[in-house]
């Protein structure tokens, strides 16, 4: 017998409440400022998608994006082999596992501002012990404060240092899930370490790697406390990522109708890229 | 193909073992002849897997020496033995067709690709799986990704020994029969040795020429099927073999007469040794309900189909029989007789009488 009633919108009634009042109506206040225009006093022009244009064909957010995209690319390019290299040779049982894990862990609890905060101390010219030690010590001209290329470097190193943990503990955790058996039949099987990897660890890995990927994807590509309290963006423009630049038109020049347009294309370039990610990485199992 | 041989072989999973008690295997000297096809059976714990990881250079044995036709192989990694083994739960390799599966141990040895391609269809059409050969493996069936696991051991033809450990756990009941046959019939085309490790007595018995029964890390007996059947070494197999498994009741010994509730009982030949606890075994198909003998009350009767097991008390002892044809009431008087030429003596676990001649 099927019972069929209405009765399970009634349930479902308080979390679309929840979800309208701090998802759904702040995002159509975005909505609505992409494309007005106003002077205050709640006055709004129609603009239509005046601000969208504006904001597409500006070098400004054009050069923010390809910075952004360049960050992004560097880190997982980085962060990812890392992580896994890093959990492949941690220890898979023994006193020394729990170390490793929580050592890992460590890095991620720290506050994002403190990060910023802690890696600026760190690495400034005079007084950072990293900063001193390179440009006294060493002799290297190193200056993050001036030169864009140290900023870069500064603010790579520590999202690496930050987040590559993240992509060990997943990777871990799909390293260990793996039978001996698999490890004992490829011994007897004569596989070589590389075939191990390519065709033991690595598949069994793979769907959390494809979490992974996702989730720095996500979080760099939003990147915004580090980088802000690092650089503040600088030196010039040349760590200005995209939700720095957005910040600096939504609440630095109070240009609410391009950020709010601004801040649409980059949710659509975030959520578009994500998804394509997904797609690429489970196409396989769909087989 | 090898005769492999196992000497004074000991194992402890501890650091500095200190007694009998921390060895996981305790004395094996054991010969695995060329070809043949032999079931390591056990409960679950009594050290089959560690015997079988030893023999295939998983584990390094504390003590003693494995030889294969004489070569010492002790110190050889697992690839340089020339073993297959295949494991209780199937190891495939997920992201390669079945071919490539099947393959792969001949490309690791950097066989040609001609040869290879050859194997292939040979074990594929061995193992009825020509049909998949192009599929992705990790799409197979849990039977037929332990069929490919199986292949992977057999397409070398340098194999010394194929070992299973317990390879049908995770196969359906249905199909256990079938692999089971499968596994039979392979073992008569290509000749190779065998050691199937399980603690399931019909896997064992099916399969095997010759059991070797282990408990605790010793092997308490080898033998056939009918072997361990007919006269037990040890109370421990009489019980682990057989359904119901032997009758185990405790006896009193004087005068050179072996009591049991009192009555004396005759055995299959004279006692050997002294001292020690005895224990009188007969196993319920020596069992038969008489006129006159061991008065008994029957305690159960269950029918399990061709026959049926009734359990008796004796004093405060059951006794399992099983009776074909009437069937007594539950609580009705009897008798019981033990057929002498299967009721035994057996001292501290050990058979100690001797034979008939």
């Amino acid at each position: 017998m099927k019972t069929e009633n209405q009765k399970a919108w009634f349930f479902v009634l308080p979390v679309l409440f929840l979800v309208a009042f701090n998802a759904l109506v702040p995002i159509m206040t975005v909505v609505n400022y992409s494309v007005q225009e106003t002077f205050g006093n709640n006055v709004f022009f129609w603009q239509g998608l005046d601000w969208f244009e504006q904001i597409l064909r500006s070098d400004r957010f054009q050069a923010a994006l390809g910075r952004q995209f360049l960050f992004t690319f560097l880190i997982l390019i980085i962060e990812i082999p890392l992580g896994i290299i890093i959990a492949l040779s941690m220890p898979k049982k023994g006193m020394w596992v729990p170390v490793c894990l929580v050592l890992m862990a460590l890095p991620m609890l720290i506050p994002w501002n403190v990060v910023g905060a802690m890696w600026n101390i760190f690495t400034l010219p005079k007084i950072g012990l990293l900063g001193y030690f390179l440009n006294d010590v060493l002799g290297i001209a190193y200056d993050m404060t001036q030169n864009p290329f140290a900023a870069w470097v500064t603010i790579i190193v520590m999202d690496v240092w930050h987040w590559t943990s993240l992509v060990v503990l997943l990777s871990y955790a799909g390293l260990v899930s793996i039978p001996d058996a698999y490890y004992q039949a490829a011994k007897i099987d004569g596989a070589s370490p590389w075939k191990v990897f390519r065709y033991i660890q690595l598949p069994k890995m793979k769907t959390v790697l494809t979490i992974a990927i996702l989730l720095r994807f996500m979080d760099s590509f939003n990147i915004y406390t580090e980088p802000f309290v690092l650089t503040g963006g600088g030196p010039g423009n040349s760590t200005t990522l995209l939700s720095i630049d957005l910040v600096k038109i939504a609440l630095g020049q109070f240009d609410l109708g391009p950020a709010a347009a601004m801040s649409l294309i980059y949710f659509a370039i975030t959520l578009l890229v994500s998804w394509l990610f997904y797609t690429l990485m489970t196409k396989d199992d769909a087989q | 193909m090898a005769k492999i041989t196992l000497s004074n072989l000991r194992h402890s999973y501890l650091p500095s073992p200190s007694g009998p008690a921390d060895y996981a295997l305790k004395e094996i000297d054991l010969d695995w002849q060329d070809g043949g096809a032999y079931a390591l059976l056990g409960p679950s714990g009594c050290g089959k897997s560690t015997l079988l990881n030893i023999i295939s250079g998983l584990l390094t044995p504390s003590e003693g020496r494995i030889l294969f036709d004489d070569r010492d192989v002790t110190d050889l990694p697992p690839d340089q033995r020339n073993i297959a083994q295949v494991f209780q739960f199937p190891v495939i390799y997920d992201t390669m067709t079945v071919r490539d599966n099947l393959a792969f141990p001949l490309r690791n040895r950097g066989v040609d690709e001609g040869r290879i391609a050859e194997r292939v269809a040979e074990i594929a059409q061995m193992l009825e799986v020509e049909e998949m050969l192009d599929i992705r493996a990790s799409h197979l069936s849990p039977d037929n990704k332990q069929k490919i696991s199986m292949g992977r051991g057999l397409v070398r033809d340098d194999v010394n020994v194929v070992m299973f450990d317990e390879p049908l756990t995770v196969i359906d009941p249905h199909l256990k029969w079938k692999l089971r046959s499968k596994l039979k019939e392979l073992h008569q085309r290509v000749r190779a040795t065998m050691i199937y490790v399980t603690h399931d007595q019909t896997e064992a018995l099916t399969f095997a020429d010759q059991v070797v029964v282990m408990q605790d890390g010793e092997i308490v007996q080898i033998g056939t099927p009918v072997e361990l059947f007919e006269r037990p070494q040890h109370t421990f197999v009489g019980h682990f073999i057989g359904s119901p498994g032997m009758n185990v009741l405790p006896a009193e010994e004087s005068d050179g007469a072996v009591r049991f509730q009192g009555r004396q009982v005759a055995l299959e030949g004279a006692v050997t040794g002294q001292g020690g606890i005895t224990q009188i075994g007969v196993r319920p198909e020596f069992v038969s309900l008489t006129d006159a003998g061991l008065p008994a009350r029957v305690n159960k009767v269950s029918d399990v189909g061709r026959h049926a097991v009734v359990e008796a008390m004796v004093g405060d002892t059951a006794v399992k029989a099983i009776v074909e044809g009437e069937l007594p009431e539950q609580g009705a008087e009897i008798h019981l007789a033990f057929r002498p030429d299967h009721t035994r003596l057996y001292r501290d676990g050990w058979l100690s009488t001797e034979a008939q001649t």
